[in-house]
């Protein structure tokens, strides 16, 4: 489902020189795999999150998702890639505030191809427990809740990958547990391969497949355990 | 969810600035519509006051531009005087005669010549002898008689000079005033006969009573005719007696007074404001008419029968109530001579093809001057209104500038704030395309918004003020009107576009956003 292959990212110092960030020779998640990607702050996580969505572009190397190598892409292939096959669940959910949580929900199919679907959006909202909540604003809602509506947008165009960045990191411990199960149940029935970045061993712990991302290089779970 | 909505619901989010940004927009259109109506007014008042009815006026030698405004717009400082003789050159011979009858030399003729009748009759004398003595009688009397009045000969019985060639000659003096308005002597055909809107075939209508007389038996010569805003201004009524003043606002006010009969319907020409009395009257008041010692034979153009409130005082002083009295009773038994009268100008209705050679003529005399009234009111127009109406121009342009600039602070300002947003959408999978058009809708629906409140204000405040414009200008204005709708049409989606244009600006810094480093993690 996703592959990278040599996938090399670097920025440009202040002096010119160049930072390498990231430097992954072959990275690979199966359809409807689950897994955890863990790593000291400011190696990279987040980065590579935003170069396999295509927010931010490679240097160099590919980025396949469903057979579509998105570095080759212009950017509004890139773009309609990430409409159409990628959810994305931030720390700070992100959610519009000047929407309602259902509006929200629809604002995930607006960029998509196909029809938007509302009875989708209030499928999605009452899967995450929030259909009595669907037409407050993010404001009325707790940060619980307003993750669990970030979590229902992120799936409302029916992609075949999800991207959770560090997405308990600002829930209380309640209810840390409500949402990483809410994301991997959802994603199972929707058959979506999810990549969550975590710092919380708790959570990754819950993962089959614990990817740790060192320095420039990603350890994937096979040598972490040889 | 469509475009529409998320840039809808983007407007509603940010509801003060946006709603200020909309009173902006709003007042920026509402200006542009009133200042559009003042255009439209302005230039239709002048147009009306340019739809005469006449084609010529004749004055007193001097500048063309004041006699206009004299006698078109009862503006400005009054002119000289012209002989009435010369006015009488402009009437065929049946009115000529008519209004000569007041004439001492004639009056003088036909004295001798019922002497002599009457004397030939009783001594059996031949109507050839009559004929005779009569011609002799006058050789021998009436150059003394000339002499005495310091006036040339008046002949009767034939066309005045210009008589077949003027279709209408309406005179008027003027030199008092009634308030701030101006009183102008004249005669009934200013109204019976006058065709001021010649397009429409309209004459003056009277809204109340009716057209002054040339005699009445009950008011005499003193009948009035006032303008509709004047008998609003005034809250004048049929039967009111009125007093003019003498030579301005705060001369004295005469004695004699005159009686309103008519009020005149709103015609949105110079006339609304005027108070119009019957010549003879006008004659007959004191200090209007000239002294027979005074009169001259010549160029009446050089003197003026209006003296100054201080000249006048001084000739009053010493003056009993009960001399004056009775100075105005005598006076107004009788229509005063003709040798004692002037006129400031008049009004002619010429043939088309006969004009220039009638104002040739006039011209190359030395006793008054004739204009083409509509040519100077265009050279007016040209030179007042114009400059009024690029002032007003350039102000709306400004006006649209400033409510364009309102939008673009308003959607640039809260740039910033959004970027997290734009960059949310930008993950969402929206383009860059996409987000730069979310903007320009908001732009746009900011703009629409406003400029549709501010032309229904704007609409609104000409139906409100409509009334009040009409009686001052007798301009109709209503809430949808002809005077504006045409550069509406051009100006107001000029201003949106304009102020959509400017969203263009952070339109573009939206589709710029780096993505990475506005999202929140």
């Amino acid at each position: 489902m996703l592959q990278l292959r040599n996938v090399q990212k670097s920025y440009t110092e202040p002096d010119g020189s160049r930072l390498p960030i990231l430097d992954i020779p072959k990275f690979e998640v199966a359809s409807g795999e689950q897994m955890a990607l863990v790593g000291k702050s400011g190696c990279g996580k987040t980065t590579l999150l935003h170069t396999i969505a295509g927010i931010t572009r490679a240097d160099t190397g590919e980025i396949n998702i469903d057979g579509i190598d998105i570095a080759k892409l212009s950017e509004a292939g890139v773009d309609k890639v990430r409409a159409d096959r990628i959810g994305y669940v931030f720390q700070t959910f992100n959610l519009l505030p000047g929407f309602s949580a259902f509006e929200n929900v629809l604002l995930g199919m607006t960029f998509a191809r196909g029809r938007k679907d509302p009875q989708r959006a209030k499928q999605l909202l009452d899967r995450v427990g929030l259909s009595h909540r669907a037409t407050h604003k993010p404001t009325a809602l707790s940060v619980g809740e307003q993750q669990r509506v970030a979590v229902a947008r992120a799936l409302a165009n029916k992609p075949s990958l999800l991207l959770a960045d560090e997405p308990t990191a600002n829930i209380d411990p309640r209810n840390q547990q409500k949402i990483v199960d809410l994301i991997r149940d959802t994603c199972r029935e929707e058959s979506v391969s999810l990549i969550i970045v975590t710092h919380s061993l708790e959570v990754a712990g819950q993962f089959q497949r614990v990817d740790r991302l060192e320095e420039i290089n990603l350890v994937t779970a096979a040598a972490m355990a040889g | 969810m469509s475009l529409f909505r998320i840039a809808l619901r983007s407007i509603l989010q940010r509801g003060v600035a946006s709603l200020l940004t909309t009173f902006s927009m709003a007042l920026g259109v509402m200006l542009v519509v009133a200042v559009l109506s003042i255009h439209g007014v302005v230039s239709q008042s002048f147009r009306n006051n340019a739809s005469l009815g006449y084609n010529m006026i004749v004055g007193a030698k001097g500048g063309q531009e004041q006699l206009v405004l004299n006698t078109v717009f009862y503006l400005s400082k009054p002119v000289e005087n012209i002989p009435y003789t010369y006015y009488l050159e402009f009437l065929k011979r049946e009115e000529r005669d008519r209004f000569q009858a007041s004439s001492l030399m004639v009056q003088c003729r036909t004295a001798l010549q019922d002497s002599i009748y009457l004397l030939g009759a009783g001594d059996g004398l031949s109507g050839i002898a009559i004929e005779q003595g009569i011609e002799k009688v006058e050789m021998a009397m009436l150059p003394d008689t000339r002499i005495k009045l310091h006036h040339p000969a008046v002949e009767t019985g034939r066309d005045g000079k210009y008589g077949l060639m003027t279709d209408l000659a309406i005179p008027l003096c003027l030199g008092d005033y009634f308030g701030r308005f101006r009183v102008v002597g004249t005669t009934p055909a200013l109204f019976d006969e006058l065709v001021y809107d010649i397009e429409n075939n309209r004459k003056f209508e009277f809204a109340q009573g009716r057209n002054l007389r040339s005699h009445d038996p009950e008011h005499g010569f003193f009948e009035a005719v006032v303008g509709a805003t004047v008998a609003r201004e005034l809250m004048i009524s049929i039967g009111q007696p009125i007093s003019p003043r003498h030579g301005d606002p705060e001369g004295h006010a005469h004695a004699q007074q005159f009686t309103v009969v008519g009020i005149l319907r709103p015609s949105g020409t110079p006339n609304d404001r005027g108070v119009f009395i019957n010549m003879e009257g006008f004659y007959l008041m004191e200090d209007h008419a000239m002294p027979l010692e005074e009169a001259q034979p010549t160029n009446g153009a050089q003197q003026s029968k209006i003296i100054d409130k201080e000249t006048w005082q001084a000739m009053q002083k010493g003056k009993s109530a009960a001399k004056k009295a009775e100075l105005e009773k005598r006076v107004i038994r009788e229509p005063l001579p003709a040798e004692q009268r002037e006129i400031t100008a008049m009004l002619l209705k010429v043939p088309y093809q006969l004009a220039p050679g009638l104002e040739n003529a006039i011209n190359e005399g030395t006793q008054a001057q004739a204009v083409l009234p509509v040519a100077v009111i265009y050279g007016l127009f040209e030179f007042i209104v114009n400059p009024i109406e690029w002032t007003l121009l350039v102000l709306t342009a400004m006006i649209c500038v400033v409510s364009a600039i309102s939008i673009l602070v308003s959607i640039y300002n809260s740039m910033s704030e959004r970027r997290g947003e734009i960059a949310v959408m930008r993950a969402l999978g929206a383009g860059r395309g996409t987000v730069m058009t979310i903007i320009l809708l908001e732009a746009t629906l900011l703009a629409l918004g406003g400029g549709v409140l501010g032309w229904l204000a704007g609409h609104t405040m000409c139906l409100i003020a409509g009334p009040w414009v009409e009686q001052q200008t007798g301009v109709l204005v209503g809430f949808l009107n002809l005077l504006t709708l045409p550069l509406e049409s051009v100006l107001i989606p000029s201003l949106m576009l304009l102020a959509i244009a400017v969203g263009i600006w952070p339109a573009i810094s939206a589709y710029r956003t780096d993505v990475a480093k506005s999202l929140g993690k």
